[in-house]
Formats: structure tokens, C-alpha cells, sequence
């Protein structure tokens, strides 16, 4: 039969061969009492194959550099390495936690000109868990990526499982097109699509707090194109049940849609840069009810709910840049976004009157931030960030908007943030930030100490 | 009548002879249409292949020649681990015929991402074009246990493969046979294009295994466990490494602590990559009077492999 040489060309091909002819033979209608013999013999064989390969592979690190370079057998036997996570998926844990402290209370806190919803708000004073997460992602087969992440955090005092995302994609489809489906975040702007574990800073910029309650998730598809040019040129599209904040009201199939546009590229080796252009639209919003003028909590309170349509366009931009392009050691990134609001319908203060409170309602909401971060050191990062709101809405009745929290009280809300941060190694990272906060009349002194830890895989960060 | 005639030879004659015009060009642009496959065919009609490391760039550009159009997303001065998926790597990535990386999880930070974000259905994996160096060779160092206290470990094998020449011979081959498959038109000119490359590769190789005679048995201090291969090529034997972990920075506590171990046990050298922090490997030679060695971990643009191991080889040779 074959001979055992100890050749390298012949480390991977004997087995090969044995398992191929044992393959044939049983497909030629072995006895199952022969199969199971052949196969015993064959895990032997394997066995005793695999320890002569170890030794060898011991004797042969030793004696590398011996070995004759005319002899070298070039073999190509396509294998793949199997990895931990080339069959379950990949699985991540954030943890994240948090210590803070504010001059104000926080549960005062207001924007002006703006009514928060969704999960916007300063958080607790003192300890408290942030949000930690649960991702799961893997290749699904040839043609469909798939991932879900799941979100836990605290609500007075009780643990809330919120699904972030939940989402398929296609891969490669082909022709640069991928279709993407189910619970995902808006690509609106820039930092709607990252995860808030890799945001810049402890907290959502102010306009992202004040349009989207933090950020904009949806059910629906979205479309987008890669344009097969040198510079990189990508256009998108999204439709969505338009059901959460800042959509809101009945899942009457279609409820919002946005487009988008990017272009970017490289500017030598060591700057690099993106813009984008995107715009995002309900035509029929029901009943998009939010936090309005707090006083204390919401429950039995009057809530403002708006009735009508809304649009938002948004313009972003991010420069990097790394010596050499090499951001290991160093880099520094600038970022900015500016979004723009209009809204048409009515207000009405729900839980009001008799008679119900009721008022026409035009919006006009603009709001930026500008932010900068600069890795200074492999291990240290700081970062600087400004946000200015503004407002100029107007309606029938101006009692009913100020009480939504709809007037700007001659204000323009700002806040200017500070941050350092220590990254021990690319899953952990301990932040410090400090916010002068002048979102309403009393400006607010704010303080985070703040952890972020990976466990498990760690997914590329986007761009 | 002459008027009419008059009125032809004045308004219809420029007319025809206008629509005349355009028609010859639209042939000619017609035949120049049709012409265009046999002048492609004639040179080659390029593929286009994105090395995620300069060395496969490299590599590629050496099996390919003129059928192929190469780029690399890391240069030599850019830690391989840790690049960021770029807008202009995606819009490259979307073009490639044929993807040319480590794998071994060295790109797993940006790559995964990126092949994402493409939508190019030819270099996904699990497709002729999508082709991995590290499933063609055998890798060192596969740690015995997998935990991150452990620092940044590689748990298919340390991917630094590309610096044992012989290693690279085996990827050139493998990579020839995927090269035909992607573009099964310029098979014998890969087939050809191989041939030289090993015929050459091993008179290299010969050449590199004389005059790096003199540095088997050397003691090398090294930042980064980026090379053990050239270690078990040359015979270099690891006195020490300035990562207390891989990946972490080196500490001053740990760099003390080797300090008194090549106190007790002298060192030829340092060796540290040129696209890392040089501030640990120089403290340690102002305390040692070590001298470092800064190796380029991969070829620069356009250097062909064989200048780059020519290259490591002098510099390892200039410190006797």
C-alpha cells in the first residue's frame, strides 16, 4: 500500500488519499461492519499519523534552516484554518458603566425649542450600569450576513431588554449593491449608524438628543449602491415603518423613507475624509408623543403628541488623519454634522382639559456639533466637542407650544465637552468628561467617569 | 428650376453632407467598438487585485506582471492590525477581482468590514478570488491557550508568515493557481510568470541562507512578536521581548525586567519594526548599549521582495 516517507510533500496527501479511497468504498456499498472496521482503522492510522506529524513538525522547527532550498516541493493543498468563530457566531459583550455627577438635577433637564422622546435624557446621578450590550453576527452562508444586538439597561431599577438591532444583508450581490433588512440604524448622518459603545464621548450630541432621542433605529430595508470609481461614492436608500421616535404612531406599512449620499477618499497617505448628505422624511406622522416640558415624570402628566409631516436633511463631515496613516500610535479625527427640521401639523397635549389643548404647529429646528479627538500617545486619547442648538417654531396657540416644551425661551441651547481617555487595549477603555452644559436657562456643570469593555469578539469599527 | 436647384445645392447639400459626417463617425466609432476586445485580448485585459499587506503586493505584482493591476491597502510604516476601513479602501475593494491578504485573523479589525461594505461578490469568501495566504502554509506559535489576559494572541498562529522565505515560495504557488482560475485567459502567461519566480526565488534563497551564516546562534531583543519566522529561518535565537503582552505597550516595569535579564545575559541585538514606537527599544539600548535594528516588517512601494529579504539581511549583517 503507501509507504510512509516522512516527505513534506507527502504530510497532507497521505491522508487525503486514504480518507478519498475510503470515501470510494463506501460508496461502492461497504457492510456496516467493514465500514465501522475501516474506520477504526483509519482513526489509528490517523492518530498515529498525527503524532509522527507533531514530532516531526518538532524536529523539523529545530532543523529549518537545514533544509535544502533545491528540495523545497512547492505544493498547494487550498486548507482553511478554522478559527473559533468560523462556525458559531461571532459574540460580543459591552460592558458598560458609569459614574457621574451633576450640579443640576438631572431630571430637570429641558431643550428648549426641542421636545425630547425616546431614550433622551442625562441618565442617573452617581453609579449606574450604562447600557451593555449583547451582539451576535456571523455570515449567515454565501449570500447573507446577519446580526442582532440586544440592549440592556436600567430603568428605574428594573432591567430593560431593548432588541437594538436585528438585521440580514446581503453579501456581495453584486455590481455594488447590498439590501439590507429588519431592525437597523438609520444611515441619517454620521454617528446615527455607530453603536454608542464606540461614540467619542459619554453622551449623544445635543441635536442627536434633540431630533432622535440619541439616535434613529427603524424597522424596514434599506437599498444602498457603491459607485465602481477610484473615489469612493456611495447612494442609498431606506424605507421604514417610520414607527419609533421620532416617526411615531399607527404600523400602517410605510411610515418613513430616507436617502443618502457619500463621497470620500484619501488625500495622500495620511488624510482621509468623508461627506455626507442625507435626508430623511414622514409624511404621515400619528400621534409622536414625547417628554414635552417635564415636571417631574411623565405618567398621568400632560404629553404633547404631534400629528402631521416632518422633514430632516443633514449634512456630514469627518477628516482623519495618522502619520503615516498609521493610527496605531497616533491620529486625530475632526467630525462634524448639521441637521435642519421642518414639521407641519399639530400639537395636541394629551391627558389635558377638558377642553383639549390644542395648537397648530410649524417647526423650525437647526442644530451642529463640532467635535475633535487627537491619540496622542498608544494608550491616551483626548477630545474636545461643541454643540449649538437653535429653534424658531411657531403655531396658533403659544401657550400650548411653550408647555410642550416647543419655545425656544429666547435661548440657543450649547454645550462644550471635554474628554480624556486611557485605552489599556483595544477592548477597554476608562473616560473621563467634563460638560458645561447650557442646554437651558441654569447651566449645568457635568462630570462622567465612565467604562467601556469589550468580552468576546470584537467586530471592525466603521470608518 | 435653377432656383430649385440653387435651393438644393444652398440648404440640402450642407444638410446631407452634415448627416454624411456623422455617419462615417458613427462608424468608425462602431469599428472601433468592435476592434476594442482584440486590442484587450491582445495586451491584457488587467485584473485587479487588492493585497491587504504590502507583501502580497508584492508578490502579486511579481506572479502577475503586466495582467495585473495592483494595490495595497497597509504600506510598510502601518501596523497591519489595526488599519481603519477608509472610504477609499471600500471604493477599491469594490473593483477588485481578486482579494490578496494574511488571514490568520492578522486583518480581522478591518477586513471583515470592509469586504462588507464592497458588495463585490468576487472577493467574498468562499469564492475563487478571495484568497488567504496563511490556508496555504503551516503557521508557528498557535497558542496553547486562548485568553485576552494574554494580550492581542492569534488564535489560527502567528500571521507573520511572509518574513520565511520559504513560506512565500508555497504562497507563490498557491497563489498562481488561484491567479489562473480568476483569469483563466492569462493562464500560461501565469504559469510562465511562476516559473522564473521560483527559479529565482531559490538561487535567493540560496544566496540569503550563505551570508546569513554568520548570524545563526545571534541573541535578539524584539518589540513585538512580529518575528519568530525570521528568527527559525536565520537561527536567531529570542533573548527577550518588550511587550509585556502582545499588544500592550511596553511598560517601564517590564522593561526593567529585562534590562536585568540581559544583565545576566547579554544580547547581540534589537529588533524592532519600523512602523512601531521606537521610545522603548531606545531607552533599552541607551541602557544597554544594544544597537537596534529597525526592519522594515514589510517591502515599500514598488520594492520587490527580494530587494526587501536583501535589505533585512544587510541590516542584520551591518551590526558585526
Amino acid at each position: 500500500m503507501f509507504l510512509f516517507t516522512g516527505e513534506l510533500m507527502m504530510r497532507k496527501a497521505f491522508p487525503m488519499a486514504v480518507i478519498a479511497a475510503a470515501l470510494l468504498f463506501s460508496e461502492s456499498g461497504f457492510a456496516d461492519t467493514d465500514m465501522q472496521a475501516l474506520k477504526q482503522q483509519l482513526d489509528a492510522l490517523k492518530r498515529d499519523y498525527e503524532h509522527r506529524i507533531a514530532t516531526l513538525e518538532t524536529r523539523l522547527l529545530k532543523a529549518e534552516t537545514k533544509v535544502d532550498t533545491q528540495a523545497l516541493e512547492v505544493k498547494s493543498a487550498r486548507r482553511s484554518t478554522i478559527t473559533s468563530n468560523s462556525f458559531n457566531p461571532a459574540v460580543s459583550v459591552i460592558l458598560n458603566g458609569r459614574y457621574a455627577n451633576f450640579d443640576n438635577d438631572p431630571d430637570d433637564y429641558e431643550l428648549p425649542g426641542f421636545s425630547l422622546g425616546g431614550e433622551s435624557g442625562l441618565g442617573s446621578q452617581g453609579f449606574s450600569l450604562g447600557e451593555s450590550e449583547l451582539a451576535f453576527s456571523a455570515n449567515i452562508d454565501d449570500k447573507f450576513y446577519g446580526k442582532a444586538t440586544i440592549g440592556l439597561h436600567n430603568d428605574g431599577g428594573s432591567t430593560e431588554v431593548d432588541l437594538e438591532e436585528a438585521f440580514i444583508q446581503t453579501l456581495g450581490l453584486g455590481n455594488g449593491l447590498t439590501l439590507k433588512a429588519g431592525r437597523f440604524f438609520s444611515a441619517i448622518g454620521y454617528l446615527n449608524e455607530q453603536h454608542t459603545h464606540t461614540w467619542d464621548f459619554a453622551d449623544a450630541p445635543l441635536i442627536y438628543r434633540g431630533l432622535f432621542g440619541d439616535q434613529l433605529k427603524n424597522d424596514g430595508v434599506q437599498v444602498s449602491y457603491i459607485a465602481p470609481t477610484e473615489m469612493f461614492l456611495q447612494f442609498g436608500a431606506e424605507i421604514m415603518s417610520g414607527s419609533s421616535f421620532p416617526g411615531g404612531g399607527e404600523d400602517n406599512g410605510i411610515g418613513a423613507s430616507t436617502v443618502f449620499a457619500n463621497i470620500g477618499g484619501d488625500i495622500g497617505i495620511e488624510h482621509s475624509w468623508q461627506l455626507g448628505l442625507s435626508h430623511w422624511q414622514a409624511n404621515d406622522i400619528e400621534g409622536r408623543t414625547s417628554g414635552g416640558h417635564s415636571h417631574g415624570g411623565v405618567g398621568t402628566d400632560e404629553t404633547p403628541s404631534f400629528d402631521g409631516k416632518s422633514k430632516i436633511n443633514a449634512l456630514d463631515l469627518v477628516y482623519k488623519w495618522a502619520p503615516n496613516g498609521n493610527p496605531s500610535n497616533q491620529n486625530f479625527k475632526f467630525q462634524f454634522e448639521y441637521f435642519d427640521r421642518q414639521e407641519d401639523g399639530g400639537i395636541t397635549m394629551l391627558n389635558s382639559g377638558p377642553p383639549l389643548e390644542e395648537s397648530s404647529y410649524d417647526g423650525d429646528q437647526q442644530g451642529w456639533y463640532a467635535q475633535t479627538t487627537y491619540q496622542f500617545k498608544p494608550q491616551w486619547r483626548v477630545g474636545l466637542r461643541y454643540d449649538e442648538l437653535d429653534s424658531d417654531n411657531s403655531g396658533s396657540d403659544a401657550d400650548v407650544l411653550a408647555e410642550a416644551g416647543l419655545d425656544n425661551e429666547g435661548l440657543k441651547p450649547k454645550r462644550f465637552s471635554a474628554m480624556l481617555e486611557w485605552l489599556p487595549s483595544e477592548f477597554s477603555r476608562i473616560r473621563l468628561q467634563y460638560n458645561r452644559d447650557e442646554s437651558y436657562e441654569d447651566a449645568d456643570d457635568q462630570l462622567f467617569l465612565q467604562y467601556t469593555m469589550s468580552l468576546g469578539s470584537h467586530g471592525a469599527h466603521k470608518y | 428650376m435653377d432656383s430649385l436647384r440653387e435651393l438644393f445645392i444652398t440648404r440640402a447639400y450642407p444638410i446631407l453632407e452634415k448627416i454624411m459626417f456623422y455617419q462615417s463617425i458613427k462608424k468608425m466609432a462602431l469599428m472601433a467598438a468592435l476592434a476594442m476586445p482584440f486590442y484587450a485580448q491582445s495586451s491584457y485585459a488587467q485584473i485587479n487585485v487588492f493585497a491587504c499587506e504590502p507583501e502580497w503586493a508584492a508578490l502579486a505584482s511579481s506572479l502577475g506582471g503586466d495582467a495585473v493591476n495592483v494595490t495595497s491597502a497597509t504600506t510598510a510604516l502601518q501596523n497591519p492590525h489595526h488599519i481603519q476601513a477608509r472610504p477609499s479602501l471600500i471604493a477599491k475593494m469594490r473593483r477588485a477581482d481578486l482579494l490578496v491578504c494574511t488571514g490568520a485573523d492578522l486583518e480581522v479589525g478591518w477586513l471583515p468590514l470592509l469586504l462588507r461594505k464592497s458588495a463585490n461578490a468576487n472577493v467574498q469568501p468562499g469564492q475563487e478570488g478571495h484568497f488567504m495566504a496563511a490556508d496555504h502554509v503551516s503557521l508557528l506559535g498557535k497558542p496553547a491557550v486562548l485568553d485576552r489576559s494574554l494580550g492581542d494572541i492569534h488564535a489560527a498562529g502567528n500571521p507573520h508568515f511572509h518574513l520565511d522565505p520559504s513560506r512565500i515560495a508555497q504562497v507563490a504557488a498557491a497563489l498562481t493557481d488561484t491567479l489562473t482560475k480568476v483569469d483563466s485567459a492569462n493562464q500560461a502567461h501565469y504559469l510562465s510568470k511562476l516559473e522564473s519566480f521560483n527559479e529565482q526565488w531559490q538561487q535567493s534563497m540560496k544566496q540569503w541562507k550563505e551570508l546569513g551564516e554568520p548570524l545563526r546562534g545571534k541573541r535578539v531583543v524584539v518589540n513585538h512578536n512580529n518575528w519568530i519566522y525570521l528568527e527559525s529561518w536565520l537561527g536567531l535565537i529570542p533573548a527577550a521581548t518588550l511587550e509585556p503582552k502582545p499588544g500592550i505597550p511596553a511598560t517601564s516595569a517590564h522593561l526593567n525586567r529585562v534590562l536585568e535579564k540581559l544583565q545576566e545575559q547579554p544580547a547581540d541585538m534589537l529588533l524592532h519594526a519600523s512602523y512601531q514606537s521606537n521610545k522603548p527599544a531606545t531607552w533599552l539600548s541607551n541602557k544597554t548599549s544594544l544597537p537596534i535594528v529597525e526592519l522594515a516588517l514589510s517591502p515599500s512601494e514598488g520594492e520587490s521582495l527580494t530587494v526587501w529579504f536583501n535589505k533585512i539581511i544587510s541590516q542584520l549583517l551591518s551590526i558585526n
